[in-house]
């Protein structure tokens, strides 16, 4: 299991690094944009939360079922101060999110050292920021052309659909984007390129409705303030771990790179 | 079939691909618990992390 063993080596310590960056960027970049929404959505309580979801149904008679599962999602922030377990604002919030963001730093950080080897792995720092902006197009990019940063209150499709357009974007982006950079073949770039196009010819799930609690330019704000936090995770991602295989399995893995030829 | 016949090289390659894939795996199941997960502990714990990492949230 040594290649295992090496891979989370280098992916543990390379996605700490990038989630612990990741946690402070968010908290000065992203953070506010998301409490100042809460004031939006908490203003009108339970009236506000079922506004959106009562327009939905009425604007989409025919959609039936469909309709009345955004307006339990909807609905479920109000009340999960009676339901769920959810951590006290201040410190504890921030602990958690800093918790996630270092775990899923670790967690892409396996994706792209693993996908990376495939190829050959990542020679050195310079490689690896081409490999983070690979990884930034496949999981912030593009799906996130149909599917803008959300802020807290506003109008969404069901989330199930949501999350299945979500990892049908990433897996065909990601596919995509390796047929063009690896297979030295012209029929190949194509359907590379028509695998990136076509989650968006099929277009994301959206809301009946767009009418939102949120001003326009706070929404704006988030989703520049989401997508470049997440372009300075995965440079830095892709460069750390780029520079720490070079440094720590150069030689365990001569065949991968000239370094020791 | 390939255990008699890919015993040097092949075996090594194919225990390599082996190896990477469930690395990849693991980073894969790791974020869909933290972005996907539809328990509400889950979603509540990771709240700002969902929106600010644009996962479809809510």
């Amino acid at each position: 299991m040594s290649v295992f063993r090496n891979v989370v080596f280098i992916a543990a310590i390379s996605g700490l690094l990038a989630g612990v960056i990741l946690a402070a960027l968010q908290t000065y970049a992203t953070v506010p944009l998301i409490l100042k929404a809460e004031t939006y959505e908490n203003a009108g309580g339970h009236e506000h939360a079922a506004a959106p979801a009562a327009g939905t149904e009425a604007t989409a008679p025919t959609a039936g079922t469909e309709a009345t599962a955004p307006a339990a999602q909807v609905a479920a922030p109000a009340e999960e101060e009676v339901e769920a377990w959810a951590p006290a604002d201040g410190f504890e919030r921030f602990a958690y999110s800093a918790l996630a963001n270092i775990v899923s730093g670790v967690a892409f950080a396996l994706i792209l050292v693993a996908a990376s080897e495939f190829a050959g792995g990542i020679a050195n720092w310079r490689q690896g920021v081409f490999w983070g902006f690979a990884g930034f197009a496949v999981f912030t990019l593009a799906p996130g052309l149909g599917l803008p940063p959300e802020l807290p209150a506003m109008p969404a499709a069901d989330l199930g659909a949501r999350q299945v357009w979500w990892t049908f974007t990433v897996v065909a982006t990601a596919a995509g984007l390796a047929l063009i950079a690896f297979r030295q073949s012209l029929p190949l770039a194509i359907l590379g390129v028509a695998l990136i196009v076509a989650p968006h010819i099929i277009g994301a799930p959206q809301p009946a409705s767009h009418d939102s609690p949120i001003p326009a330019d706070l929404h704006h704000n988030f989703v520049v303030a989401v997508t470049i936090t997440n372009l300075v995770f995965w440079v830095v991602l892709g460069a750390f771990a780029g520079f720490m295989r070079n440094r720590f399995m150069g030689e365990q893995a001569p065949a991968l790179h000239g370094r020791l030829a | 079939m390939n255990t008699v016949s890919a015993i040097g090289a092949d075996v090594s390659s194919q225990s390599r691909t082996m190896q990477l894939a469930l690395a990849a795996l693991l980073g894969l199941f790791v974020v869909g618990f933290l972005g996907f997960s539809h328990m509400e502990v889950v979603h509540n714990a990771a709240h700002d992390y969902r929106h600010s990492m644009a996962f479809p949230c809510h």
